[in-house]
């Protein structure tokens, strides 16, 4: 396994930040502060999961005024997704699309 | 099943899709329908015309159509350039279109993918299949 995998790994190994990952993931971005409110954990430790998430570029942070808020970087756990499944995947939503369309077609 | 480095591995979905051949391919062929299940493109159904697929994440596909046999084969290079091999792909999409008494049995087949760009899901701890799973779906939704 390469090192941006175990980087990776190790990185979403821990399950609270693991789960602030998952989060920002649904619910787009969101500040510290309101990542602190349902995580469990106090926001120093939010803080610094943030910023091992961070590091691994799992997230983006962006400054705006007095907040920091962050966003899951999808693209980053790309090496964690089997092509070819991701593929059957992809194929079967486009050959959804394909069926509405041609129903579509015959009016 | 013994894998070499040099072997390639493939996606295959099929369907029967309750539509005629001939329709199909026009789905399958005419720019503005593409881009209504595919993607944006400036596709043309002749042999050796290279031309782009666009994803709305923006990703643009280096494609060339290699076969073209009306309503019944269209097989088409598709590659994505990326300086990480693991990302790197170069492959070849075929749809092949066999009449059935319903419609159509439709089946795509991509080829090319490398055993080293596959991510090792067997050595995943418990914990993280579940975390695979979420992942799926959220990669699902965002087609």
């Amino acid at each position: 396994m390469s090192n941006a995998h175990d980087m990776l790994f190790r990185t979403l190994a821990d399950p609270t930040r693991r789960a602030l990952f998952e989060r920002l993931c649904r619910e787009g971005e969101r500040t510290v502060g309101a990542l602190t409110v349902r995580a469990g954990v106090s926001q120093p430790v939010v803080s610094k999961h943030l910023g091992v998430l961070k590091q691994a570029g799992l997230v983006r942070d962006r400054h705006e005024g007095r907040h920091t808020y962050y966003s899951a970087q999808l693209g980053a756990l790309a090496p964690l997704v089997d092509w070819t499944r991701e593929m059957a995947g992809f194929w079967q939503s486009r050959f959804d699309d394909l069926e509405d369309l041609l129903k579509r077609m015959d009016q | 099943m013994k894998e070499t480095s040099t072997e390639t591995r493939s996606v295959v979905v099929e369907r029967e899709i309750a539509h005629p051949p001939e329709k199909i391919w026009r789905a399958l062929t005419q720019p503005h329908l593409m881009e209504e299940w595919l993607m944006k493109n400036d596709f043309s159904p002749v042999v050796g015309h290279r031309f782009n697929l666009r994803g709305e994440w923006g990703g643009v596909l280096d494609c060339e159509v290699l076969v073209v046999e009306p309503n019944r084969k269209l097989s088409y290079a598709w590659n994505f350039a990326h300086e990480d091999p693991a990302y790197d792909l170069k492959s070849v999409v075929t749809f092949t279109l066999v009449p059935t008494s319903a419609g159509t049995q439709l089946r795509m087949e991509q080829v090319g993918f490398h055993p080293d760009q596959r991510q090792a899901y067997g050595g995943a701890k418990a914990g993280w299949q579940q975390f695979f799973e979420n992942l799926e779906r959220l990669l699902a939704g965002m087609n």
